[in-house]
């Protein structure tokens, strides 16, 4: 896994978003889908870039299905980016980087 | 500094004239694009695709992604430069041309334009909200979330059936849904068709509209002939009803036909403007297969690499 990407699976998915100081951006994905593997190295970048701000974190949809259908999501790759817990954004569909941190741009604030 | 070669897009035709530029130590910058859910991405229609059973050399079949990874690290491998990012505009009128990616711009004295096709949608309003809510682009992505479900394909082409019998793998049922009475599709890819029990073909019918708020609940077809309605009970619905070709920068510039493919010289991958080459589906409303794009991307690299020697010494 690459680094400053953190692996979420069903056991420790609750726990992780709960806990997180910064907003968690959740990377629903799968070895079998193309577009998530052209997003994947940026998602590695913005991880490294915006250490601090904001938590990238995957979750294999193949195998943690029970997440994929809790929180709806039928079309990957799919960022549900988690503030305090809660769903505060879906993004659906893969995305360049500029326009990435374009919609990401309202959780990249400095914490206090 | 000005390049020798910028290659512009990113699948067979892309890469290829990559791996050949390259190797003719031309050190090529390619343009490759930006990753989305659509076939215009990195990689190109490949990228969405599961299976390759046609390209020569796979025996046992090759992944579409798989296989585009492996060009890209070949094309590398000998140098080949990559932008994750999209032309934003080009001035082709005098040499070195110019090309733009945002405000930062990027001179070369050949250019080689294989930005391939990208798949059409419905057209309907209903897209917006209800894509990655039952509305798919990409068969192989989102199947996988139909299991035990009713769906339905649009399209009768390769790609509509090869999805529809695809998604047999996790859906109950695929409705095929085709405008005319007969399949354009390859012979092979009919027959796995109708062999398929879970595949059935609704005739000269289009989808008029989608319904459901937070997810799809259902299409209305319109039949072409009658003008009659049906509603369809579907919880997914996968598009595969055609391309057009990614030509918008060049209208005006680059000679076109009607429908926007590129126009080259018979036989060659020039275009009109001298030093500009165009390969793949962009130029190909013909065969578009992997392949033929593949050896029309070789066949610009050569094409380039001539001209350029030729206007050095002019």
């Amino acid at each position: 896994m690459a680094e400053g990407i953190v692996t979420l699976t069903t056991s420790t998915f609750d726990e992780t978003i709960n806990s997180s100081e910064t907003p968690v951006v959740v990377d629903f994905w799968a070895e079998w889908c193309g577009p998530c593997k052209m997003i994947a190295p940026i998602l590695s970048e913005i991880a490294v870039e915006q250490a601090g701000k904001v938590t990238i974190a995957k979750l294999n949809v193949d195998e943690n299905p029970d997440l994929a259908m809790r929180f709806n999501v039928m079309s990957i790759p799919t960022l549900l980016v988690f503030h305090k817990g809660e769903v505060a954004k879906r993004l659906v569909g893969a995305k360049g980087k500029g326009q990435l941190l374009q919609e990401l741009d309202e959780f990249l604030v400095t914490s206090p | 500094m000005t390049r020798q070669v910028i290659i512009s897009g990113s699948g067979p035709a892309g890469l290829t004239a990559a791996i050949y530029a390259a190797r003719a130590n031309l050190a090529p910058l390619v343009i490759e694009g930006e990753p989305s859910s659509t076939s215009d991405q990195p990689g190109g229609q490949l990228m969405l695709t599961t299976e390759v059973e046609n390209f020569p050399g796979f025996p046992m079949g090759i992944m579409g992604p798989e296989l585009m990874i492996s060009f890209r690290e070949q094309a590398a491998r000998f140098g080949a430069e990559f932008l994750t990012a999209k032309v934003t505009a080009i001035d082709f009128s005098e040499r070195p041309f110019k090309v733009w990616v945002g405000d930062d711009v990027y001179e070369s004295d050949s250019i080689i334009v294989s930005t391939g096709a990208q798949s059409l949608m419905l057209g309907l309003p209903e897209e917006q909200h209800l894509l990655g809510h039952g509305l798919s682009t990409c068969a192989t992505c989102d199947g996988f979330f139909f299991r035990n479900q009713e769906i339905a394909v649009v399209g009768g082409g390769d790609s509509a059936v090869e999805e529809a019998t695809f998604l047999t793998k996790f859906a109950s049922k695929v409705t095929l849904i085709h405008r005319r009475d007969t399949l354009r599709a390859s012979k092979i890819m009919q027959d796995r068709a109708r062999a398929n029990l879970k595949i059935e073909l609704h005739w000269n019918a289009t989808v008029t509209a989608l319904h459901g708020t937070d997810k799809l609940t259902g299409a209305t077809l319109t039949d072409v002939n009658t003008g009659e309605e049906t509603l369809l009970a579907v919880t997914g619905v996968f598009v595969a009803i055609g391309h057009r070709p990614n030509t918008d920068l060049f209208k005006g510039v680059l000679d076109m036909e009607d429908n926007g493919y590129l126009i080259t010289w018979p036989g060659s991958t020039y275009t009109n403007i001298d030093g500009v080459f165009a390969c793949g589906d962009v130029q190909d409303h013909t065969y578009r297969q992997a392949v033929t794009a593949a050896g029309s991307g070789c066949m610009a690299a050569i094409d380039a690499e001539r001209w350029l020697e030729a206007a050095q010494h002019a």
